[in-house]
């Protein structure tokens, strides 16, 4: 994209009491207009170096910028009003309208009434809330409301910088996931440079476009996208953290619309003949056939059970009770293969028209494919 | 037990209303007295309050000190206290006050700094990394959380203040106390002890009732339920 | 500060202490106005701050209660004394009025503090109790009440220290107990003798603070007992009322 937006070199952070620093020396860069992900264990340092950015916890030594410019050359509090700050218990003012909260930073730095306004009026409809919701209170709504709340307050004076401290760790897993969806999308069209941090690797496998995995002490140990890393982790370390499954979770990475053309699979029309049908499950390597209808996907049936058929659609069928769509990640279409009797996944658009289906043979050319690139 | 106790209350019904009739001013003017004693020395209270709670959050090492003082003038008896100051300041209005306005310093105090200490952290972090200085994070963010705390404390002083106004009868004021002493010296005139020991509890209880409703007003964010 | 110094001359004078107006003779008669009022108040507001803490709807007392409570001023209740003694009952007047107000006293701390102790009984301990098959009574009883202990044990030592600071306010009505010092020597401008008054009330009270102190020590197992920083000030404070 751009070059850096945000520059630690040497970061350090010891805190009185402790013998060894939370955070030692870290170097790392941030690229502008990427979601960056800090993950790791307890410990690890990866909040601390968060909060150094912002200086909500200020730097033993070490240098941090944003933008070229030194953080520690403004006052701390000018600093923050150029960054927006999410953390777990979201911290809404209570005592303020969620429209007051919104405009918490605007008003800060100035702006007019009718500026602020109509930032807040943009930011409700950005985060798909309700305009009633305005002048209510944070006790009134419910976690997932509260948290989007949150983060339009961090976004209210459209800074450059976002720093998300475990910002869903509260969240029930549905609700999060539509969070993390909601992230990604305003991402596309904002292109904030974000810092997240997580403990969890599978979120920040699904957000990031790098991910720097940090060891105890800030020690970082890789800092890579997430696909270099599942496929070639540094060192044991990062291996144990990315957890088992690594080939599972490169699948989660692509999705089916990746392929390009899909496969037609193991179908004849309703019109075709039994003998046809036999063919086509032959020439597929299987012992079933599925009939389709225009575009519908009727259904499949054995092959023993075409013998005979004038008609292919005379024979009845099976529904297909597993599918995905162009959007499905290929971890998804496995977990389709592996549930469904048929051992494929049928792949519908979002008007349940028919696309193709996949089969295990399928995947495997992806996976290797992917090897041994640098 | 409950035959003598109504035929004294009959027995006493007429007389006691033509005393009332007959000392309607003192009686007001006694009150006003009261009303005054304790509005100056809650407010006087405040003020010190919130001055010495505020040093006692900036500088730390003050904290212990500034609450164990308070607390200290709180174990001396009322009875004992204003007969203290009396060598000092004699018998006038100052005295009362100073008496008064000691006592209100406890709960003062202590409400202001638990009211301020029991604000969320999250919230507090929050406001620091939205970009709030300190000045205006205190009077925009903490006061206005604290104040449902505070406000229980003004209430609590204030209700323990016009029961202390009583006692002030000991240097000659007294607000509706003088009437309580008065009636000691007067044989147990019993109007005077009646009027005396109920109309400070009936002011106390309006003062209560009151401040609850100005609480109310203040803090429509919490009359909401979650969602 | 000669007032002290006299205040000190008269406690140090051992001919104070003898005779019918002596300090020992008030030292008792301050005992028997307090000991009898704070017994007769911890049987009446025990129970039933145990029962309003207990039971959910008591909420709505208590907290009345406690709040209604502070808004009677000690001097009301030496008048309610007075009137119920002298005139309902047609007892003397030097003895019973102060009995009377103290024990109208102690019951506002020890009931609040007591209905605090139980409702403030971690809800996990009693639903796990009824899972085992208390019944109502027992669990009362036996998992309660021995929890909220410690902090009944306070109520106690609280009220306790207030109804001997404030007997001396009885000598308002020709009472005895040390407040007779207090209020003689203030009324004839003895300031020594007020002082040394004032200086035997603090002391006393200080003595009863450590006696139920020690009892509770006696009392209450010791994984229950709370640190002796929860002083008596600052729980005084929670019972809103002045000495």
């Amino acid at each position: 994209m751009g070059g850096t937006m945000i520059e630690l070199r040497g970061a350090t952070k010891v805190f009185s009491g402790m013998d060894h620093p939370a955070v030692d020396h870290l170097d790392l860069s941030v690229p502008e207009g990427e979601l960056v992900v800090f993950v790791g264990p307890s410990g690890c340092g990866k909040t601390t170096t968060l909060k150094m950015i912002n200086r909500i916890v200020e730097p033993t030594s070490g240098t941090i910028t944003i933008g070229g410019q030194n953080v520690l050359d403004r006052p701390a509090h000018l600093v923050r009003r150029d960054i927006g700050y999410v953390i777990q218990q979201i911290g809404l003012f209570p005592h303020n309208t969620i429209e007051r909260n919104i405009a918490t930073v605007p008003r800060l730095l100035g702006w007019d009434d009718d500026r602020t306004a109509a930032r807040v009026d943009e930011l409700i409809g950005l985060m798909g809330l309700d305009p009633d919701m305005k002048s209510r209170y944070p006790g009134e709504l419910s976690g997932g409301q509260r948290q989007r709340v949150g983060v339009a307050r961090a976004l209210a004076a459209d800074p450059p910088v976002l720093l998300m401290d475990e910002p869903y760790g509260a969240v029930d897993p549905l609700v999060r996931t539509r969070l993390q969806d909601q992230l990604l999308e305003l991402q596309r069209d904002l292109h904030k440079t974000i810092v997240f941090v997580t403990h969890d690797i599978d979120e920040a496998i699904r957000l990031g476009d790098r991910i720097a995995i940090l060891n105890v002490g800030g020690k970082l140990e890789q800092f890579d996208t997430p696909e270099q890393l599942l496929r070639a982790p540094a060192n044991e370390f990062v291996e144990d953290f990315l957890g088992g499954e690594r080939g599972l979770k490169r699948l989660a990475l692509r999705c089916v619309g990746d392929l390009g053309t899909l496969p037609r699979g193991s179908v004849v029309s309703a019109d075709a003949s039994g003998e046809e049908a036999i063919a086509a499950a032959k020439a597929y390597g299987g012992e079933w056939c599925g009939v389709l209808d225009g575009d519908e996907l009727r259904g499949w049936a054995w092959v023993d059970e075409f013998r005979g058929a004038v008609r292919a659609g005379d024979v009845e069928t099976r529904r297909f009770r597993v599918g995905i769509s162009r959007d499905s990640t290929l971890r998804e279409a496995l977990d389709a293969m592996v549930r469904s009797s048929t051992g494929v996944a049928a792949i519908f658009d979002d008007r349940d028209r028919y696309l193709g289906m996949l089969q295990l043979g399928d995947l495997t050319a992806e996976i290797t494919t992917g090897q041994g690139h640098p | 037990m409950t035959g003598p106790l109504t035929s004294l209350v009959l027995g006493q019904a007429a007389p006691a209303g033509q005393w009332l009739r007959q000392n309607g001013d003192v009686i007001v003017d006694r009150g006003i007295e009261h009303l005054q004693l304790t509005a100056i020395s809650i407010g006087l209270g405040l003020v010190i309050s919130i001055a010495l709670s505020v040093i006692a959050l900036r500088y730390r090492r003050t904290y212990r000190p500034i609450t164990m003082a308070a607390g200290v003038v709180f174990t001396i008896p009322s009875i004992a206290l204003f007969p203290v100051l009396r060598p000092y300041f004699g018998l006038t209005a100052t005295t009362a006050i100073i008496g008064l306005t000691l006592y209100t310093l406890l709960f003062l105090i202590r409400n202001i700094l638990v009211g301020i200490e029991s604000v969320p952290a999250d919230v507090v972090e929050a406001a620091e990394g939205q970009g709030y200085a300190r000045n205006r994070l205190f009077v925009e963010i903490e006061l206005p959380l604290a104040l449902p705390v505070i406000l229980a404390g003004v209430r609590i002083a204030t209700v323990t203040t016009i029961g202390l106004v009583t006692i002030t009868g000991l240097i000659g004021y007294g607000g509706f106390g003088f009437f309580i002493f008065d009636g000691l010296r007067s044989n147990l005139y019993l109007p005077k002890l009646l009027v005396g020991a109920l109309a400070p509890m009936v002011l106390a209880l309006l003062a209560d009732g009151a401040l609850q409703l100005v609480e109310r007003a203040l803090t429509p964010w919490s009359r909401r339920a979650a969602g | 500060m000669e007032a002290l110094i006299d205040a000190v001359g008269f406690l140090a004078d051992p001919g104070n202490w003898a005779g019918d107006r002596g300090i020992l003779v008030r030292l008792i008669e301050h005992i028997q106005l307090c000991v009898p009022a704070l017994l007769a108040a911890m049987v009446v507001a025990i129970p039933a701050g145990v029962l309003a803490g207990h039971h959910r709807r008591g909420q709505a007392i208590g907290t009345f209660i406690a709040n209604v409570g502070r808004a009677i001023p000690t001097l009301a209740l030496l008048v309610f004394g007075l009137i119920l003694s002298v005139r309902v009952l047609g007892l003397g007047i030097s003895y019973w009025p102060t009995v009377f107000a103290l024990f109208f006293l102690a019951l506002h701390p020890l009931f609040t503090n007591t209905y605090t102790a139980v409702k403030n009984v971690d809800r996990s301990l009693v639903e796990a109790a009824r899972g085992m098959g208390y019944d109502e009574r027992r669990l009362l009883l036996e998992v309660e009440v021995p929890v909220a202990s410690p902090v009944i044990f306070t109520a106690i030592r609280i009220a306790a220290v207030q109804v001997v600071a404030t007997a001396p306010i009885g000598a308002l009505a020709a009472g005895g107990g040390f407040g007779r010092f207090v209020l003689d020597g203030f009324g004839s401008r003895d300031y020594g003798l007020m002082y040394a008054g004032i200086i035997l009330i603090a002391l006393l009270a200080l003595a009863t603070e450590r006696l139920v102190d020690a009892i509770e020590r006696v009392a209450v197992p010791d994984g229950l007992r709370l640190d002796a920083e929860d002083d008596v000030v600052s729980v005084a404070a929670a019972s809103g009322r002045a000495v």
